[in-house]
């Protein structure tokens, strides 16, 4: 059984029907891309995932769990991470501050240890900066800070919107670097991008989303060669 | 025990204390000196002459001789104020908004401890009560005060606030003021019901209205008597012991973290596993308590409460909230004491200081002037940013 279903998930806001039957799987172990232009529900399918939108109609089945009833912070302790879209840095809790509300629902100060020295070592400049409040961060900073918080809960979902927005490519390079580590370790993941090329290159099996309708799915090798994805999201023609 | 001391952050728990020192000394000395500095200045003019015919003393004495008993009661107002002005911050610092029913539920908090003393009082065992259990009793009604008025302050959200929170900003803010209406309402008719009385008498017991003399000193022909009565100890004392916790609370403990997080953000709060509404709740909790203990102490300094009692230290406590910087903390403490102050010295030298002209009926005027002049210099108030900010 697949570890993320959702099966015609409609979500709305007011007026805005913003997803129209969105049906999608992320299997355990996976590397899976939500791909599409601004404003396709990218961001909406997340948020719909996450119980921060409550779908009108449809199914979201988490871990062998029907979750598409439950409020976001219920969902996040079954499992499901998600770092959203602009990053979501408090930004008068210091770097520190933000890495141990990651870790809210973890009660094991040994644990919440552990994890924040992984959250080192995958960006050493975090450390340098924990004293520091987190507005203060560059962006490339903040975005560490978003990953290496949302790895805090140790979820076995990870779900990323966007994290290559307004970064250099150097770090757009370590970023998807640190998505693919992640992956090796053991985290599922769920990567919503622009960049559909970085995201494509990464990437196990992909979507293309398109005014809240998937249009295209398969495996990422084959999204890469089709004609309309390359016309469309790599820039080609 | 050696671990769980170090567990406590030291650091949090002086850090207010000392911001209270800092402000109430402040204020003090700033205020102190600009009535000291106008009475010397006044002293050859009439204002002087006439104080001199009436009493026999120059206006600078005076003015001295009643300094310290002004700082005093300043401080203990300011107090007051200080504890009500966080209800209104706490809450405006997570979602920026203004719970005008706070003031209502600082009268019930009132009307609880003071219908628990009078109904201890008709028993007879107020007046023969040792010193101790005098304060145990007090204590009780204290506590009794500030379990209703969180447990208010939590439903008044529950079922006036929460249903709004998509709606506009101006929804909710009416919703308040109509609570605020309809508990003053429910106060009048149940004391009109129960009691048959529009005023309350906090009843007379222990040591409260005792006055401790310090001591005296002699200055020129001048002798000032320094003196405290035990209410005010008692204020003072309650009001501190609450601000620091709060204090430690919000900077020092996981909980405290969370409502800051909720403050700054509310929907990658709950990405966090924190319950947004849960926090929300224990915020208007925490509001509440410190209210109801505030509507208590002031019964007990100004004996007398009615429907209408929340209305004056309601809005005092709100201008001093926007005075200090509404949404922060520290800002609610400064603001408390230096709009306590200002009223008081006001209200105890406007009189003399325009032979009468102006008495203490106009302090309101002159601390809401001062109010309006640090605004249009400092709109975001005196302090300024928000609840979310480590204080
Ligand atoms: N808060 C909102 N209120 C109203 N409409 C919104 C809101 N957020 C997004 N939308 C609309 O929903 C659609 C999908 O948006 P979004 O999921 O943010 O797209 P993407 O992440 O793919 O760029 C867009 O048409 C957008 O205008
Ligand atoms: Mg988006």
């Amino acid at each position: 059984m697949s570890l993320l279903s959702l099966t015609d998930v409609h979500s709305y806001y007011g007026h805005i029907h913003a997803l129209k039957g969105v049906s999608l799987t992320v299997e355990q172990g996976e590397i899976v891309t939500l791909i599409g232009s601004n404003g396709a529900g990218k961001s909406t399918t997340l948020r719909t995932i996450s119980g921060m939108m409550r779908p009108r109609q449809g199914q979201i089945q988490f871990a062998g769990r029907e979750i598409s009833r439950m409020e976001p912070h219920a969902v996040v302790l079954d499992g499901l991470g998600h770092v959203p879209e602009g990053r979501g840095i408090f930004p008068k809790l210091t770097v520190r501050e933000n890495l141990e509300m990651g870790a809210f629902t973890v009660n094991d100060p040994v644990a919440v240890r552990e994890r924040m020295d992984y959250g080192f070592e995958l960006f050493p400049r975090l450390k340098e900066r924990l004293g520091q409040y987190g507005g203060t961060l560059s962006g490339g900073e903040q975005q560490m800070l978003a990953i290496a918080r949302g790895l805090m809960m140790n979820p076995s979902l990870l779900m990323l919107d966007e994290p290559s927005m307004g970064l250099a490519p150097v770090l757009v390079e370590l970023i998807f670097d640190i998505v693919k580590i992640l992956n090796d370790k053991g985290t599922t993941i769920l990567l919503v991008e622009q960049n559909a090329l970085m995201a494509l290159s990464v990437a196990h099996r992909g979507y293309v989303l398109q005014n809240g309708e998937i249009v295209v799915s398969d495996t990422a090798a084959n999204l890469r060669s089709n004609e309309s994805v390359q016309k469309a999201y790599l820039g080609m023609s | 025990m050696k671990h769980f001391l170090s567990a406590i952050n030291v650091r949090e728990l002086l850090r207010p204390l000392g911001q209270l020192l800092l402000f109430s000394l402040g204020s003090a000395v700033v205020l102190s000196a600009i009535v000291l500095t106008l009475a010397l200045v006044l002293d050859q003019t009439t204002v002087g002459q006439h104080l001199h015919g009436r009493y026999n003393v120059s206006l600078y004495t005076y003015t001295l001789v009643n300094l310290p008993q002004v700082v005093i009661d300043g401080l203990t107002i300011g107090f007051v104020y200080a504890a009500i002005a966080l209800g209104y911050t706490m809450v405006y610092g997570v979602l920026e908004f203004i719970n005008f029913a706070h003031s209502e539920i600082f009268a019930v908090g009132a009307f609880v401890g003071v219908e628990i003393l009078i109904a201890l009082d008709n028993t007879g065992i107020l007046r023969g009560a040792s010193l101790g259990m005098a304060y145990a009793y007090l204590i009780f009604a204290i506590v009794m005060g500030m379990a209703a008025a969180g447990a208010l302050a939590v439903t008044v959200e529950r079922i006036a606030y929460r249903p709004l929170r998509g709606a506009p900003r101006l929804v909710p803010l009416i919703s308040a003021i109509g609570v605020s209406f309809l508990l003053q309402d429910v106060i009048r008719l149940v004391e009109g019901l129960t009691t048959g009385q529009f005023n309350r008498i906090m009843p007379t017991f222990g040591n409260f209205d005792q006055r401790l003399n310090l001591g005296r000193f002699a200055l020129g022909e001048a002798n000032i008597a320094l003196g405290i009565s035990v209410k005010s100890i008692i204020v003072i004392t309650s009001a501190v012991l609450m601000l620091v916790g709060l204090n430690y609370l919000v900077n020092a403990t996981r909980i405290g973290k969370a409502i800051r997080a909720v403050a700054q953000d509310r929907p990658t709060a709950s990405l966090m596993g924190i319950n947004v509404n849960r926090i929300i709740s224990l915020t208007f909790l925490v509001g509440g308590l410190l209210g109801g203990a505030a509507g208590v102490l002031y019964a007990l300094k100004f004996t007398r409460i009615d429907a209408f009692v929340g209305f004056f230290p309601g809005l005092k406590a709100f201008t001093a909230a926007v005075l200090g910087g509404i949404g922060n903390l520290t800002g609610a403490l400064l603001g408390g004491i230096v709009l306590g102050m200002l009223e008081t010295f006001a209200g105890s030298y406007l009189g003399v200081f325009t032979m009468g002209a102006a008495g203490s009926e106009y302090k309101d005027i002159f601390a809401f002037s001062i109010l309006i002049i640090v605004l249009i210099f400092r709109p975001q108030g005196l302090m300024g940013e928000n609840v979310g900010q480590k204080a």
